[in-house]
């Protein structure tokens, strides 16, 4: 089993130096494509090796950079952008990249900034990733030196700037729309799509934000080929992908598996089973804003389609487990407060809707609920989906809420009933 | 066109509008809040969805914005489908989570558009059961009262106040439901057009702050519409009236003017209607008790109009008809021009080279839509201020439209647009002679004296027009801008130049005239605006009356004559010395006007003049159009009557008869386009005062008027019979015509479910174009052919004389204006009034900030407190212009400086 983004990677060992990751086959990559192929067959290759985005809507990232303008007519400067704001409730797979293996990232940024002919890139970090920082600043300092950065790469005539922005810690920010604004050093709302971030980005130009992850496999995937990234996993998405698992799991952390690992082997092998005397009650498959799934599903393919078929989004791949000696409406309450803290307050549905729904959880669980509680819940629950809210957040938010309603309805109106938390 | 389909109708729209705009315009209520007509769509508030569907067998739809989906030639839409109708409701239900329903304490309750989407959207019940978050309110100077609980978080105030009007210093603060409209910290809003944030915001966060002060509901207003009287553009205004007192001034759309905002002093100026200041009685200062009853006066006049001569003195800031009224009582060639030599003779030409018509003179709309400006002297910012405002939005639309070219986003995409545009401007170049806010949307921002900004202006003509002579010995900064202007004005569409006669200074005139008819060719719209001093200055300047100074000779010579002043205080016009031998000259000084001034103090005869609250009458603004002003109450002071009235009165008893003498507006226009060609068809500015709809009159009091029986019941129990307007189709009455009147006739905007200024939506056949019907003034310019002849004479390149400065005024926004000064409000904002000097100049006088600079000429001095400007030239000093209480400066002349 092939582990290419954190076979270098090590619990507890330094971040790999210029030197380390070199000696590791860093960078050759990136040579090999400034040598050999133009930015059209860099695109191509990414493209056919069906590489989908890890920041968790899962698009095809060689289709994705394809939109950008290519040519001399293009605007110019293009900007490639590292979405390292990785702030998604029980995720935490991108800064095992980040802190583990920096120069990964930096020569996969290289590689899709000259697939789109970009000349400036940024890595958005999230603010309290200060280790992660440190790791960065360095190592984008080291590749200048070694001129894999600045000026004439290698002399290829292609120049790329590198600039680390640590944001202000906002979700909403990882929104890379929102990520756009905050990097233009405005408010940290959404922009309407279209037009898309490939033809109007970052400062009105043509942009491409990558989640980490995504970035990581990309000199994999130029050293390897497309069909070897395709034969990595269990199923018709390509690669391999970090999965997490957080909750009360003997070994909680973080594991580069094939794509489709089955959510059992996740939790029963890599996590260690569920703790003693703790039953699994829920899994939050993909992070916070995804559905809840149950028992019954423990034997679906962690897959983009198997996942969605199942009611949920494979999302991040870092999934949450909630037990059973948790109250559910406590658990999604959490949740709410943290959405509805970090809505941006542009559009009314979010801003109003989901106060309003972390006030009512909060009062259910204080043993103050009422029965119209669940339907003005579930109406939320209808009304806040997407299109309906500006961007992803809300509907995002929504997710665990309707399922947590659907699956763990008893415990709901058991808290009305009762006028008290049974757990 | 395209046809969409709304609830399975096809409808023909408009293509590169959105749905939201389509269907406004087709007349269907959709409920909006983030929507602005003049701003686009940004998709915040959610409150416009409707449903779309794929084809006519898909029945699920979806819900969209309607304000965020352009039209589509076959798209399918519903307005009434049930989810879209709940998710509506929902919206409204989510913002009253929070908003404190205090509509009965609210200056917005009953003309606030949050009112009117709840009732729409048909959410009535609370179900939200927990508290409401709360904001601290800010103090924001004298004109806006804040109360940020009233929030929905729309963001319009924001956007209208950075984006829309260039200022900085209103911001929206924090996230998620806490996200705060306000300033950083307490303090006055620093941007002159801070009033609109009144009407742009749907609810009661900003509202009129002087209008608290003597608070009256939409609905218990009498109201006309009037024209601002504050500046030469003659934005469209809205007055209300209740107990004799105007309450407030509000915006009314007019799209070739000012769309849809108003400047803070034309929205706030009103106040000098109410002040303790007005004359209220008439006077006769040689009876031993002064004040006398209307017979005694009337008896008095007959004498001092029909025994001596009678020469008239008229105004730049009365209307045309009292200005022509009374030339018709004096006799055209005894009829002079309230203003000095100087300006008339400026205000002469530009007026000249206007009729001419081989330039064309642009309206505010054709300003905003202009592709680039040039800017020669004139501080419009101060002089023009909706001028500054549609230029701003010139520049900000070249840019969309540059940036949008390759991009093809509709034009309603604002936030987009913005993305795409970022710091992209469009063409401006701002000459002037001290920096303005304009600068910094300005492709080029240059500082010069009048005479270089000529030969700058002179230099871009000959660049445009090799017949032009060459300006010789121009910097290279100058050669480099004047060829980058020329350029850019040569590659422009649409190009306007902009100057006026603030800087007193012929040489721009001729300079801005040269490269206007040098750009105008069939294929090239080019413009040309010259901004004058006040509301009629262009009215005043058309009747060709000779100036002050013939007056004054007049009087020097025959010591007989009755003068009659009009609305004018001379002394804000022609040096002190001057006015007061003038007026020490005159046998009989028959002085009419509304508030007490130097000049009223002197008068023999002092007659209270309806102010354009009480009047009707008729202004030419700086474009030559003319547009009527309708009167907005009747003075229960019947002393007070408008000055073509009195005038009228006058002649009848000069002529002795009525026969044929004119009595009312319609009338003295009719006579005036007979009388002075120049003047043809302004009649048409207003519909006969007999005009009727089905009948029916057209009432200033809304069909909610309350209190009609009761108003006066402290005074007599009888109700009293409504009041006759005779002078026009208006009534003072709620019964009349209840559809839209003619545009030009709007007393307020008010549809049904449309309490809220918001209305006009109905009152316009497609939104953000045109009224229905509009009447948007009467041209009196029209575009003549002929042979083109250009000045050929550019000024001398400006050399300081030692020992002098050259004297130019300074206008402020607050501060210059006459009657602006009494509205408490406004005066509050007045800087201190101050001289100028460059730093060189006051070294140069061992003086600093603050010291008593003492303006000298001959025998006159004025003293004012010295700021040191490094931009400004040396050998200029400016002084603050027309504030109150001081006196005209000789303006445009050379004085000596002592400390
Ligand atoms: C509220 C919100 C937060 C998000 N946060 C992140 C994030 O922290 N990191 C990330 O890569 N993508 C995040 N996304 C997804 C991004 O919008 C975007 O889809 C992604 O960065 C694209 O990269 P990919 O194509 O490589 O997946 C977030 C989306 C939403 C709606
Ligand atoms: S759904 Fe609306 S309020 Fe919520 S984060 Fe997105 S844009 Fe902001
Ligand atoms: S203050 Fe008014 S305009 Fe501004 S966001 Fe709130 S409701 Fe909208
Ligand atoms: S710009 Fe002039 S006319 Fe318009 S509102 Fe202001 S003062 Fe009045
Ligand atoms: S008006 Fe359409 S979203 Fe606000």
């Amino acid at each position: 089993m092939e582990r290419p983004l954190t076979k270098n990677i090590h619990a507890g060992r330094q971040p790999l130096s210029l030197k380390e990751y070199t000696t590791t086959g860093g960078y050759i990559a990136l040579q090999q494509v400034l040598k050999n192929n133009t930015p059209q067959e860099v695109q191509q290759l990414v493209q056919k090796s069906n590489l989908k985005g890890r920041g968790g809507a899962g698009f095809n990232t060689g289709m994705k950079w394809s939109f950008v303008p290519m040519g001399a007519d293009a605007p110019q400067p293009k900007y490639l952008i590292a979405n390292a704001d990785e702030m998604e409730p029980g995720t935490f797979k991108d800064r095992l990249l980040l802190e583990g293996n920096p120069h990964q990232l930096i020569e996969g940024m290289i590689i899709a900034a000259y697939a789109i002919q970009a000349n400036i890139s940024y890595v958005f970090l999230r603010w309290a990733y200060k280790k992660a920082a440190r790791v960065l600043e360095q190592s984008i300092h080291e590749a200048y030196e070694a001129g894999w950065l600045g000026q004439n790469i290698l002399g290829s005539g292609f120049s790329l700037n590198m600039h680390l922005h640590t944001g202000a810690g906002r979700y909403m920010c990882g929104e890379e729309t929102a990520l756009l604004n905050a990097l233009e050093g405005k408010r940290a709302t959404p922009r309407a799509k279209p037009p898309f971030p490939q033809v109007s980005g970052l400062f009105g130009k043509p942009t491409i934000v990558n989640n980490v992850e995504t970035l990581c496999c990309v000199p994999h995937i130029v050293n390897n080929g497309a069909e070897w990234f395709q034969s990595l996993s269990y199923s018709e998405d390509s690669g391999t992908k970090i999965y997490g698992v957080s909750g009360k799991v003997n070994n909680p952390g973080a594991w580069e598996l094939p794509i489709g690992v089955t959510m059992r082997e996740l939790i029963e092998e890599h996590a260690g089973g569920m703790k003693k005397g703790y039953r699994l009650k829920g899994v939050l498959p993909g992070g916070a804003s995804t559905d809840f799934l149950t028992e019954q599903h423990l034997d679906i393919k962690m897959d983009f389609k198997s996942v969605a078929a199942a009611g949920s989004r494979l999302g991040t791949g870092t999934m949450v487990v909630m037990d059973d000696a948790t109250c559910p409406v406590g658990f999604v309450h959490n949740l709410q407060h943290f959405f509805a803290q970090e809505s941006c307050g542009w559009c009314t549905p979010c801003r109003e809707g989901l106060p309003w729904v972390e006030k009512i959880l909060l009062s259910i669980e204080k043993g103050e609920g009422k029965q119209e509680d669940i339907d003005l819940l579930q109406m939320h629950t209808q009304l806040l989906g997407p299109g309906n809210t500006f961007c992803a957040l809300a509907p995002g938010a929504m997710e665990p809420l309707q399922s947590a309603i659907k699956y763990f309805r008893d415990d709901f109106d058991r808290h009305i009933r009762e006028q008290k938390c049974p757990y | 066109m395209p046809t969409i389909y709304i609830d399975n109708k096809p409808y023909e729209v408009k293509a590169g509008k959105n749905l939201l705009e389509a269907s406004l315009s087709l007349g269907f209520d959709l409920p909006y809040f983030c929507w602005h007509p003049a701003m686009g769509s940004v998709g915040a508030c959610r409150q416009c969805a409707i449903k779309i569907f794929k084809d006519e067998k898909d029945t699920n739809g979806k819900i969209v914005m309607s304000c965020m989906e352009s039209v589509k030639d076959g798209l399918r839409m519903s307005i009434t489908d049930s989810t879209a109708q709940a998710f509506r409701a929902q919206i409204i239900e989510w913002l009253m989570t929070n908003h404190p329903h205090d509509c009965p304490v609210c200056d917005e309750g009953g003309s606030c558009h949050l009112q009117d989407m709840t009732v729409m959207t048909g959410h009535d019940y609370r179900r939200f059961q927990f508290k409401k978050r709360t904001h601290i309110n800010q103090y924001l100077g004298p004109l806006i009262h804040h109360e940020m609980n009233r929030c929905i978080q729309c963001y319009r105030c924001v956007r209208f106040y950075r984006d829309y009007a260039g200022g900085d210093d209103l911001n929206v603060f924090g996230a998620h439901h806490h996200v705060y409209f306000g300033r950083e910290k307490d303090g006055v809003l620093q941007s002159p057009f801070s009033g609109n944030l009144a009407e742009v915001c749907p609810t009661g966060v900003f509202t009129d702050k002087t209008l608290k002060k003597h608070y009256t509901r939409k609905w218990d207003l009498t109201a006309a519409p009037s024209v601002c009287h504050h500046c030469s553009l003659g934005c469209n205004i809205i007055a209300g009236e209740r107990y004799g007192k105007v309450r407030c001034v509000v915006n009314r759309y007019n799209s070739s003017v000012n769309g849809y905002f108003l400047c803070d002093k034309g929205r706030y100026g009103y106040e000098f209607v109410n002040s303790v200041n007005r004359i209220t009685e008439p006077l006769i200062r040689t009876l031993p008790v002064e004040a006398v009853d209307e017979a005694t006066l009337m008896n008095h006049l007959k004498d001092l109009v029909t025994l001596y001569p009678l020469i008239g003195i008229g105004s730049p800031r009365a209307s045309v008809e009292s200005n022509f009224a009374l030339m018709q009582l004096v006799g055209k060639e005894n009829f002079y021009q309230g203003v000095s030599g100087d300006t008339a003779y400026l205000e002469g030409r530009m007026t000249d080279l206007l009729q001419q018509g081989t330039v064309h003179s642009v309206s505010l709309k054709e300003i905003e839509s202009a592709d680039a400006v040039l800017v020669l002297g004139e501080d419009i910012w101060h002089t023009a201020p909706v001028m500054a405002l549609a230029v701003r939005q010139s520049v900000m639309k070249t840019a969309a439209a540059q940036a949008t070219q390759q991009n093809s986003l509709a034009a309603w995409h604002d936030a987009a647009i913005k993305e795409l545009v970022q710091e992209q401007k469009g063409f401006l170049a701002n000459i002037t002679i001290l920096s303005s806010p304009l600068d910094s949307i300005s492709t080029i921002a240059m500082r010069n004296n009048p005479d270089n900004i000529a030969r700058l202006g002179f230099a871009i003509a000959h660049l445009l027009n090799a017949g032009i002579p060459a300006v010789t010995s121009l910097t290279e900064k100058e050669m480099h801008a004047a060829k980058h202007i020329a350029d850019a004005l040569l590659h422009a569409q649409r190009p306007v130049v902009i100057t006026g006669n603030s800087c007193c200074n012929e040489a721009l005139v001729k300079a801005a005239f040269n490269i206007v008819q040098s750009l105008s060719t069939p294929q090239r719209k080019a413009g040309i605006s010259f901004v004058f001093p006040e509301c009629n200055s262009m009215g005043a300047a058309l009747m060709r009356a000779s100036s002050f100074e013939a007056a004054a000779e007049r009087v020097r010579t025959d010591n007989n004559c009755t003068a009659i002043v009009l609305e004018n205080d001379l002394y804000r016009h022609v040096p002190a010395a001057k006015a007061d031998a003038f007026l020490s000259q005159c046998k009989n000084l028959v002085v009419m006007d509304g508030l007490h001034n130097r000049t009223t103090e002197k008068a023999h005869v002092l007659i209270p003049a309806a102010t354009f609250a009480e009047a009707d009458g008729t202004l030419v603004n700086n474009e030559g159009r003319a547009q009527h002003f309708y009167q907005v109450f009747m003075p229960v002071n019947t002393h007070i009557k408008e000055s073509w009235r009195w005038l009228g009165e006058m002649k009848t008893m000069q002529a002795k008869a009525s026969n044929g003498l004119q009595q009312h507006p319609d009338e003295w226009l009719a006579k005036l386009e007979i009388t002075l060609p120049q003047f043809a068809s302004i009649a048409k500015v207003m519909p006969p005062r007999h005009f009727r709809i089905n009948g029916q009159a057209i009432p200033r009091e809304p069909h909610r008027y309350s209190g009609r029986t009761a108003m006066y019941a402290n005074l007599g129990v009888s109700e009293p019979k409504p009041l006759q307007d005779d002078d026009s189709p208006l009534t003072y009455t709620m019964e009349g015509y209840a559809g839209i009147p003619p545009s030009s006739m709007i007393p307020y905007f008010w549809a049904p479910g449309w309490n809220s200024g918001q209305a006009v939506n109905k009152y316009q056949h497609e939104i953000g174009a045109a009224l229905r019907e509009e009447n948007s003034g009467i041209c009196l310019f029209a575009s003549k052919t002929g042979a083109l002849q250009f000045f050929k004479d550019s000024p001398e390149a400006f050399v300081p004389r030692p020992g002098k400065h050259l004297l130019l005024p300074q206008y402020q926004l607050f501060g210059s204006g006459e009657w602006s000064m009494y509205s408490e409000a406004i005066s509050e904002l007045v800087p201190e009034a101050a001289i100028i000097l460059s730093k060189k100049d006051a070294a140069d006088l061992g003086a600093v900030n603050g010291t008593l600079i003492i303006i000298e000429k001959n025998d006159f001095q004025y003293r004012l407190p010295l700021v040191i400007h490094d931009e400004l030239c040396s050998g200029i000093v400016l002084a603050s212009a027309g504030f109150h209480g001081m006196p005209a400066l000789p303006w445009g002349s050379w004085v000596k400086l002592n400390v």
